[in-house]
């Protein structure tokens, strides 16, 4: 009697699970049933980018970026659901479905838009990668590196990156490769390592939470492009316009020089027609990406303009005071372009 | 068999394999649907990255599998050296517990209560942090006689470097090591020491030695043992030898009391006795739960992820899985490392076991 038993549980247990097939628009339907955003974020340590206080609130730019995305895509910038990821599991937690989207310092690479079926809609940073290093070393610039050892994070852009440039220079070095920022920082500070080396944004605001910050300088070498943005899947493209236009009309809001005390007034009265399209008073853009008229206006309420998003979390009036070098507007001498609202 | 019986286990069977048939057409379904790429072509990709530590030649240019290797022996050495230490160690703790002299049973059992009760991540994280704080910068490191030298950044030694001028110290060696086995045999075990010291010493003064000397940021030439190594090695060692320690006196315990008397009443001293007639027979109730912590510290070493060692784990499932993407390829490898060296540990000790057993009557 008992093996008969033991034989019906294992038939039980091998009904057929159906195929999950992701279909297009999925993330969208997906995103809007939950009435959540999943965003993928840093684990809470990554100054200026994305952290996590002692109250549980999050804040940084990348955070307020996935405010900015839900409230243009549901109309609240509440709802979002913030997953703290490792970097060696994020894309892995992006590709399965247990996020929606990846703000997480990630770099825009051929790779990972091939194969890892990956889109970065748009830039919402223009980085490069740096060496951060003790003063007491008297190092100028990063050529009077050879033969020193190195923190990086493994399995990161930066990592292939260093190795990269290494040999292009016929120099040698060590690497010490750790899974976390926090250990780098920790090995850089005991002398584990001569330097360390990231994407430049980060290594500023690194340097500004160190508790000797004047003892360390970052070298003024930039040896790579480190376009920084948010990553969807490639099975959604209506999730990846409205994650791209999201940020256009952050960028565009701070070139009609909109901020947050003064867009809902502009949404009333403002004279340009562009800015009529851009808020909803015009047109029915919104509809056109199935999303509310007011999009934008949600959006920029919000967290403000582009300019004051980086002031706030990593510019001037942040503790980190990072130079806004090319991520500044197009017609200030930066690379910030939005695509017109028409 | 009653064909009931058999007929039943078939039914079983062919369920099982339908069960694991339809799993694996789910996986295969949803990696095509998600448009995951999937084979084990990347292994021969160029890897583009840099270990700092390797047992092998290893530079950017290498491939994938090539850095798997590298991190397959760089797991093996760890899990060597701390086995070899945690069983010397546990073995001696063991013995301390049942000691008559009271401050060694009392070390002996605060050694164990301490080091059973922390979490071996913790102790991993609290060895690197000591290592790396308290040993002094590499312009300030320790040195021995100028050519040993000791900092935050690893443990510097000379390398040997093969010198062909001088390969026939290293053929008089083997000699001296011949004569010193054959002296034993014979009965000279005072000649044989002799024997054995000079083929040391030959085997020393063979190879011709690169010395590591500071230029610059670091120490070149030399070997140099990374700081990890050693924290995750000191760590696995002691957190194994308490519970090899527990094991041993548990065995111990377990000889007859007879024996002992019989052993003592025989005029044997304690030494002796413990050696000649004690332990061979608490092997017998030692060696299956030795098995068991052993293959458990094979795969504990994995936990060097987490001070930055290039082990098994840190290279292949970290490094190597992020930058491919091939998550269920990696996975699915280093699982099967892991179960063959745990696999091959079952085996070796089973057979070690078979070795110590008192033959039944």
């Amino acid at each position: 009697m008992r093996k008969w038993v033991l034989a019906a549980a294992i038939a039980a247990a091998a009904v057929p699970v159906s195929a999950q097939t992701v279909t297009e628009g999925a993330t969208v339907a997906a995103i809007r049933q939950k009435n959540e955003l999943a965003c993928g974020v840093s684990t809470g340590a990554s100054p200026g980018m994305s952290t996590l206080d002692d109250r549980g609130n999050w804040a940084g730019f990348e955070v307020e970026f996935c405010r900015a995305v839900a409230a243009a895509l549901l109309g609240d910038a509440a709802r979002v659901r913030f997953v703290p990821l490792e970097f060696r599991n994020a894309f892995t937690a992006l590709q399965s479905g247990a996020v929606d989207m990846l703000a997480r310092s990630a770099t825009w690479t051929y790779l990972r838009d091939s194969e890892l079926r990956f889109d970065m809609p748009a830039i919402y940073l223009y980085d490069g990668q740096g060496f951060l290093v003790r003063k007491s070393l008297n190092v100028a610039a990063a050529r009077g590196l050879d033969g020193a050892t190195i923190c990086v994070s493994s399995g990161t852009t930066t990592e292939l990156n260093l190795a990269d440039w290494f040999r292009t220079h016929r120099m040698r070095y060590t690497p010490v490769v750790s899974a976390a920022r926090e250990q780098n920082i920790a090995n850089l500070e005991a002398g584990r390592c001569d330097a360390y080396t990231n994407e430049r944004g980060g290594l500023a605001a690194n340097r500004a939470a160190l508790p000797k910050p004047d003892d360390y300088v970052v070298l003024p070498d930039v040896i790579s492009k480190e376009p920084l943005g948010p990553y969807v899947r490639q099975d959604d493209p209506r999730f990846r316009d409205i994650v791209g236009w999201t940020l256009h009309a952050l960028v565009a809001a701070e070139e009609f020089g909109l901020t947050q005390a003064n867009v809902a007034e502009a949404a009333r009265s403002h004279a340009s027609p562009e800015v009529g399209r851009l808020l909803g008073r015009t047109g029915e853009f919104g509809a056109k990406l199935g999303l509310a008229n007011d999009w934008a206006l949600k959006a920029i309420t919000a967290v403000g303009s582009y300019g004051e998003m980086f002031d706030r979390n990593l510019g001037a009036g942040s503790r980190i005071g990072l130079d806004r070098g090319p991520n500044r507007l197009w017609n200030q001498g930066g690379l910030l372009y939005a695509p017109p609202f028409r | 068999m009653p064909r009931g019986a058999i007929a039943v286990q078939l039914l079983v069977l062919a369920v099982a394999a339908l069960a694991a048939g339809l799993l694996l057409r789910n996986v295969a379904a949803n990696l095509q649907a998600r448009g995951m790429a999937s084979g084990f072509d990347f292994l021969g990709r160029e890897a583009g990255f840099a270990i700092g530590f390797a047992l092998i030649p290893y530079d950017e240019a290498s491939s994938y599998g090539r850095a798997l290797l590298v991190g397959l022996l760089n797991t093996l050495l760890a899990a060597g050296l701390a086995l070899v230490l945690a069983t010397a160690l546990g073995l001696l703790v063991g013995i301390g517990r049942l000691a008559t002299h009271l401050p060694s049973r009392v070390a002996a059992a605060g050694f164990v209560g301490l080091l059973r009760n922390v979490p071996l991540l913790l102790l991993v994280l609290f060895w690197h942090g000591a290592v790396v704080q308290a040993l002094p910068g590499v312009r300030q490191a320790l040195s021995l006689f100028g050519v040993v030298f000791l900092s935050n950044r690893g443990l510097v030694l000379p390398a040997p470097v093969p010198d062909p001028g001088r390969a026939w110290l290293a053929g008089a060696a083997l000699i001296a090591l011949l004569a010193g086995i054959a002296a034993r045999r014979l009965g000279r075990r005072r000649s044989s020491w002799l024997a054995f010291a000079a083929a040391a010493i030959l085997l020393l003064a063979a190879p011709a030695w690169d010395v590591p000397s500071l230029s610059g940021f670091n120490f070149r030439g030399g070997i140099t043992l990374v700081p990890e190594l050693v924290s995750l090695v000191a760590a696995l060692s002691l957190y194994n030898a308490a519970f090899i320690a527990e094991i041993v006196r548990g065995g111990i315990n377990a000889v007859p009391r007879g024996q002992i008397e019989a052993a003592t009443s025989m005029g044997l001293p304690p030494g002796l006795r413990m050696r000649l007639v004690v332990l061979p027979q608490a092997m017998r109730a030692i060696v299956p739960p030795l098995a068991n912590q052993y293959s458990h510290l094979i795969k504990a070493s994995s936990l060097a992820t987490v001070i930055g060692y290039p082990d098994l784990v840190n290279v292949f499932l970290g490094t190597t899985l992020n930058q491919t993407g091939r998550a269920i390829e990696v996975v699915a490898i280093t699982m099967a490392i892991f179960l063959l060296l745990s696999a091959a540990m079952a085996g070796a000790t089973a057979a070690w076991n078979m070795h110590v057993a008192i033959p039944e009557r």
